[in-house]
């Protein structure tokens, strides 16, 4: 999040190492962000769950050394460790302590590494999203001869089915893709392209609201009675303003690329069978789900918990960047 | 008085009521009311000469039928045809190159006209139509010349003698279909004429009221059919999609679908459905074998579409007899049948697992998993990894495969120990999998189709109706390999061509005696699988589909259409 917020506001992102400090100097407008969002339990919880299955999916495998993909056979079908604890004689190990697949393949080192695949879907597309969004939208609304264009062009893309369309752009980008750029890097980029160019339509339209209000404004129309070229106006006064908006969309687009993925993985499109993701995970194992619950339920949680800790965030920053809710 | 006549009636209602119960496949038309069957894989057709898929051949049973069929047991049992021709009754002529059949008499489509020998003249000239690329064309081998005797006597002649002449019109792939709905579809417009092949007009059971692509199919029983007392139900929902452990709950845990077709499931998934005590899986042996298919052509995507996967390019490695050996030699047969079917699988290194005639028995060389050997070998052919990559490669061509099959979980726990053990022998595998309404779904347009095999390997099972081999075995001829000018139809699907197979499969045509064609059948399986190892034959699969536990009538069949015998399926009890 910070990192759009840092390429289009002027101001200098907050060094979280800089000691806070209390004196009567001048503050910094995002200590004064970072205070209300920290007032809102619910999106600091996301906060920690969020950084806390970002490090597990990205320093977890350095840890956890066991390779996703290695079938073992004679160890297959190993419950979680703590089924150990109300039944004695079910088949655990300490060295496999969520369990193993009916190949024999280890749980953990699979939801490791499928959270880096659905979470680099999801922020990747998420970001790509925010950028067309923002940048259709700041144009449509400040731009009044590009509005009707673009604004069309956006309901039809709002009017694109995403699963059929996934499914053309498979059939004619697969095999160049693949070509180009492998099998796993070349349906990385066809499903963040897919759910990238399917979800920005939002984003331009909110976008496109605030920045008309904006429009209208006093101090925009003092900065034009200035002479400030367009250019520098969207990027000086109209784009910070926005900010808030944007931050908001961003979060729930995060959540809405992952719960995507997921619905492409579950549907058996998507990545290839030996590539794991936790939508993918959860496909493989709903018909042993009465058996083994644990093997629905892990990635479920991941996907439920990652998803809604964003929405938080998204909730806890939109409450923080709206100065007048700050103030109170 | 009257209420004695009235005790006397309930008596006599209550004594007489378990015999009503007992018998209550017999009545009037319709009596029934609904049947639901789920097939996991959508019908995308009802005409089974332009799909080579299993779903749309056995949806197209429901409505179109053939001269006969095979039973459970594999003999013929006539359905539009009085009898079967036999040169003992004179229907097959001495030198075996004629067969007269003999429609019953009276029969109607079901739009009231009247079931004529020309329609089956016209069924044959749609099928042998050279611009068509017929799917069905194996079953019309040798046919030189198809004429109607009279209203309702059906000669059929062959360029040579056809010990087995019941491969036209004979079996659930090569039904009848009414001469004056197709009559302009023939050749190169079939595919065009999407009303009749959506809701053909037929013979069976049911008709067809409503039909739609890969979902769902809605018959009522037609009111034409030739038993009055059948078909027991009056209207059928065929519902095509999902997946077969959706397909196994609704009917063995939920009872929301009566017949499910082909539980391709993991043994431990479908016991602990089966214990619901909604339904019953059933399950016989036939000829249906999960193989390997290895494209001998290039399928490489940078190669032109006229001449991608066509013999015009030969594949860069996998036409090494000695790669394909290895990738033979690297699987775990007993492995494969443990994980995935459990009672419902055993190894094979057949193509022709049955009858005992045709199998080879001998052939069990591959039985036994042997990695050092198929590294042996490979090192042998010089397929060496000399850039220290891990994947073994010669002359520039790195042993990569893409491995592709249809969206199944014991298709996809396949690939993954495949993968595994093609792995330690140095060779690199590319997982894909397809949805099966596409994959089987004989699409020219797709990409993804089994027939256009734009894959170095790929899995499925497949198998033959009837218990002669004939037809299955042809299907490797040189001339019925997939190909743009065919549509990308044909049964050919490796494009193995070999003068001295087509030499053999044109013998069997014309081999008589038993023992002969027993041998011959050996031989031509032999020269596919251990001598070639063109196909990989993993596990021969029994079939195991189930059905609801008051759903009478069900005869699971491996020789013909699974919904052979419909028109006698009935509800049992009281509770419709």
């Amino acid at each position: 999040m910070t990192d759009v917020s840092s390429q289009v506001e002027p101001v200098d992102p907050v060094n979280p190492n800089e000691p806070f400090a209390p004196e009567e100097k001048a503050r910094n407008q995002w200590w004064d962000v970072w205070d209300q969002f920290r007032s809102h339990k619910g999106a600091m919880a996301g906060l920690i769950f969020l950084i806390f299955i970002t490090l597990f999916c990205s320093i977890g495998p350095l840890l956890w050394d066991v390779d996703p993909g290695k079938l073992d056979i004679r160890n297959k079908d190993v419950r979680p460790i703590y089924v150990a604890i109300w039944d004695g004689d079910a088949k655990t190990s300490w060295a496999r302590p969520m369990g193993t697949d009916h190949l024999g393949r280890d749980i953990m080192s699979n939801i490791m590494q499928g959270g880096r695949i659905s979470l680099a879907v999801g922020w990747t597309a998420m970001i790509l999203a925010i950028l067309i969004g923002t940048f259709v939208g700041v144009l449509a609304g400040y731009f009044k001869r590009l509005d009707w264009a673009l604004m069309r062009f956006t309901d039809l893309v709002l009017s694109l089915p995403l699963l059929p369309l996934l499914l053309v752009m498979m059939l004619l980008f697969r095999d160049p893709l693949r070509a180009t750029f492998g099998p796993e890097n070349g349906i990385f980029i066809l499903i963040v392209l897919g759910i990238g160019i399917t979800s920005w339509m939002q984003t331009a339209r909110i976008v496109r609201g605030d920045v008309m209000a904006l429009k209208e404004r006093e101090f925009v129309l003092a900065a034009r009675s200035i002479g400030t070229p367009p250019r520098r106006m969207i990027t000086r006064h109209v784009l910070p303003n926005v900010l808030s908006p944007i931050m908001v969309s961003a979060t729930l687009g995060l959540a809405t690329a992952i719960i995507t993925e997921s619905a492409l993985s579950f549907l058996g499109l998507g990545f290839p069978s030996d590539f794991p993701t936790w939508g993918k995970i959860l496909f493989d194992s709903v018909d042993r789900m009465t058996a083994f619950p644990e093997r629905v339920l892990w990635p479920g949680l991941a996907i439920s918990l990652t998803v809604l800790a964003v929405n938080y965030i998204g909730d806890g920053l939109r409450d923080a960047l709206d100065p007048r809710i700050r103030g109170m | 008085m009257k209420l004695k006549t009235a005790l006397l009636g309930a008596v006599a209602t209550v004594a007489f009521a378990p015999m009503a119960l007992a018998d209550a496949h017999e009545g009037e038309r319709g009596r029934d009311g609904q049947l639901n069957i789920i097939y996991w894989q959508a019908p995308s057709i009802m005409n089974p000469f332009l799909s080579g898929g299993t779903k749309d051949v056995e949806a197209a049973s429901i409505v179109l039928e053939p001269l006969a069929r095979y039973n459970e047991t594999g003999a013929l049992v006539p359905f539009l045809a009085q009898e079967i021709p036999t040169v003992a009754n004179g229907g097959v002529s001495e030198d075996l190159t004629s067969i007269t059949w003999k429609l019953k008499e009276g029969l109607l489509w079901s739009d009231g006209t009247p079931v004529t020998a020309a329609d089956a003249v016209f069924t044959s000239e749609y099928c042998m139509h050279p611009e068509g690329g017929c799917a069905q064309l194996s079953k019309y081998n040798g046919v030189t010349n198809v004429e109607a005797l009279d209203d309702l006597t059906v000669k059929i002649t062959f360029a040579t003698p056809q010990p087995n002449p019941y491969g036209p019109m004979v079996g659930g792939q090569s039904p009848i279909i009414q001469a004056a709905q197709f009559a302009e579809c023939l050749g190169a417009r079939a595919p065009e004429c999407t009303e009749a092949n959506f809701n053909p007009i037929g013979t069976g059971p049911f008709v067809v009221t409503d039909f739609r692509t890969n979902d769902v199919i809605q018959l009522e029983a037609n009111p034409n059919y030739r038993d009055p007392n059948k078909p027991a139900f009056a209207t059928v929902t065929f519902k095509g999609g999902g997946d077969a452990t959706a397909a196994g709950r609704a009917v063995l845990e939920t009872g929301e679908f009566d017949y499910a077709w082909n539980l391709q499931l993991a043994p431990d998934v479908i016991n602990s459905m089966a214990a619901a005590g909604m339904g019953t899986p059933v399950s016989a042996f036939g000829t249906l074998v999960e193989r390997i298919e290895v494209n001998l052509t290039n399928p490489s995507p940078s190669l032109p579409p006229e001449t991608r996967s066509t013999a015009a390019e030969p594949h860069p490695f996998l036409s090494d007899e000695s790669v394909r050996r290895a990738l033979s030699m690297a699987i775990d047969r007993d492995l494969l049948v443990e994980i995935g079917y459990g009672q419902a699988g055993r190894p094979t290194c057949n193509l022709v697992p049955g009858p005992e005639i045709y199998a080879s028995m001998d052939n069990t060389g591959c039985l036994v998993q042997d990695i050092d050997g198929a590294n042996a070998l490979l090192d042998e052919a010089g397929w060496v990894d000399s850039n220290g990559n891990g994947i073994r490669d010669k002359d520039g061509v790195e042993l990569e495969i893409l491995y592709q099959t249809s969206t199944n979980a014991v298709r996809q726990d396949f690939q993954a120990l495949i993968k595994e053990w093609w792995s330690e022998i140095g060779v690199e595998t590319e997982l894909r999998n397809i949805d099966a309404s596409v994959f089987f779904g004989g699409d020219p347009g797709s990409p993804d189709t089994f027939e256009k095999f734009y894959a170095d390997v790929e899995m499925y099972a497949n198998n033959f109706d009837g218990t002669d081999p004939q037809a299955y075995l042809a299907a490797y001829t040189c001339d019925k390999a997939p190909r743009p000018e065919t549509q990308w139809q044909g049964e050919n699907i490796n494009r193995f061509c070999d003068p001295a197979y087509d030499a053999m499969v044109a013998e069997l045509q014309q081999t008589a005696d038993i023992e002969k064609r027993g041998e011959l059948a050996r031989a031509l399986n032999d020269m596919l699988t251990k001598d070639s190892m063109t196909i990989i034959p993993l596990v021969d699969r029994g079939r195991v589909s189930a059905h609801a536990n008051s759903l009478g009538g069900v005869v699971l069949n491996t020789w013909d259409s699974e919904l052979w015998n419909v028109a006698d399926w009935y509800r049992i009890g009281d509770n419709r």
